[in-house]
């Protein structure tokens, strides 16, 4: 039984291995890309917009409106990191109900990725707010006694994050596995059904979780230091 | 060291730690969500905040019981001990 893409090799050349994982991968990546950039070709601004500008819009809004409520006045600023870890995350769980598809999010490898790129943009996205100084300061307020915890906290949350992705999508894709070798044709679809509600609500934790790391670590020194 | 201990040890760690890191986890995330519900049966207009809210703190919760089954889903398939144990035996 396969615990995760990166098992299944496609083609192998010494080091070089290319497996299911990236391959996967790349067609998220193109599917986004290439989508997003025939629909951006002709954009119209008025009302007699096309059913494909239409959807990016809605979706693109509604992401916004849902950064400006965690963090209010800072939605531009994290609309495109958030916006691109919630969009990659939610295709690519989405297409798991295509046949001989593996999600690449269910590759431990692709999760520590993810949350490594939260875990370096927690910092930057910081001290671009606050300088150097400021950023630096939240680790030893109130006392610098907390300073290994607040390590240990970055540390572990980062882990967290990888982990519960990473678990959630994978118990999700062995379970219709076993339940298609025990018993195969209906019963696997109900579960499929969940693992695609799963996998979006999953896609909008992770994108919460970091925008929430994100706002806490860039938050403005008189409010004090946020939650953790 | 035979190696059907390694192997019985570790089926009934696995067994186990599911068995005993899932009650948890269920009992938290029970309170969370009848918490929740009362919360929006008082005041529906906040729906939206208390649903992100819980949605988040499910997520947290829930990580626990994610923990011990990639756990035991390491010991039952991807198990170290095992692996090593085959190793040595095939390496005489």
């Amino acid at each position: 039984m396969r615990l995760s893409p990166d098992e299944l090799v496609f083609w192998q050349w010494g080091p070089v291995v290319l497996n299911a994982t990236l391959v996967f991968t790349w067609l998220v990546m193109a599917l986004l890309v290439v989508g997003s950039w025939l629909v951006t070709r002709r954009l119209e601004p008025g009302t007699g917009m096309r059913r494909g500008q239409n959807v990016l819009e809605a979706t693109v809004v509604w992401i916004r409106g849902q950064i400006a409520e965690v963090a209010p006045g800072d939605a531009d600023r994290f609309l495109p990191f958030v916006g691109t870890l919630f969009l990659f995350i939610a295709v690519s769980n989405l297409l798991a109900a295509v046949p001989f598809f593996e999600p690449p999010t269910g590759s431990l490898s692709t999760t520590a990725a993810l949350a490594g790129c939260v875990f370096f943009a927690v910092p930057l996205y910081g001290i671009a707010r606050r300088g150097l100084r400021g950023y630096l300061k939240q680790y030893v307020t109130p006392t610098p006694l907390m300073l290994p915890f607040q390590i240990i906290g970055e540390l572990s949350r980062t882990l967290a994050l990888a982990v519960r992705l990473f678990g959630n999508v994978m118990s999700g894709t062995m379970i219709v596995a076993i339940l298609l070798a025990l018993a195969p044709f209906l019963f696997p679809v109900p579960m499929q059904a969940l693992g695609l509600l799963t996998g979006l609500v999953q896609a909008y934790v992770f994108a919460v979780l970091s925008l929430i790391y994100l706002a806490s670590a860039s938050r403005a020194r008189e409010d004090g230091p946020g939650p953790s | 060291m035979e190696p059907t201990w390694i192997a019985l040890a570790s089926i009934v760690t696995a067994g186990l730690t599911l068995a005993v890191g899932s009650i948890g986890p269920a009992f938290g995330e029970a309170r969370a969500v009848a918490q929740a519900l009362a919360a929006i049966a008082q005041q529906p207009d906040e729906a939206n905040t208390i649903t992100r809210t819980l949605f988040v703190g499910l997520a947290m919760i829930e990580s626990t019981a994610i923990y011990c089954f990639v756990l035991s889903l390491i010991l039952l398939f991807a198990n170290p001990f095992w692996d090593f144990v085959i190793e040595r035996a095939g390496g005489g």
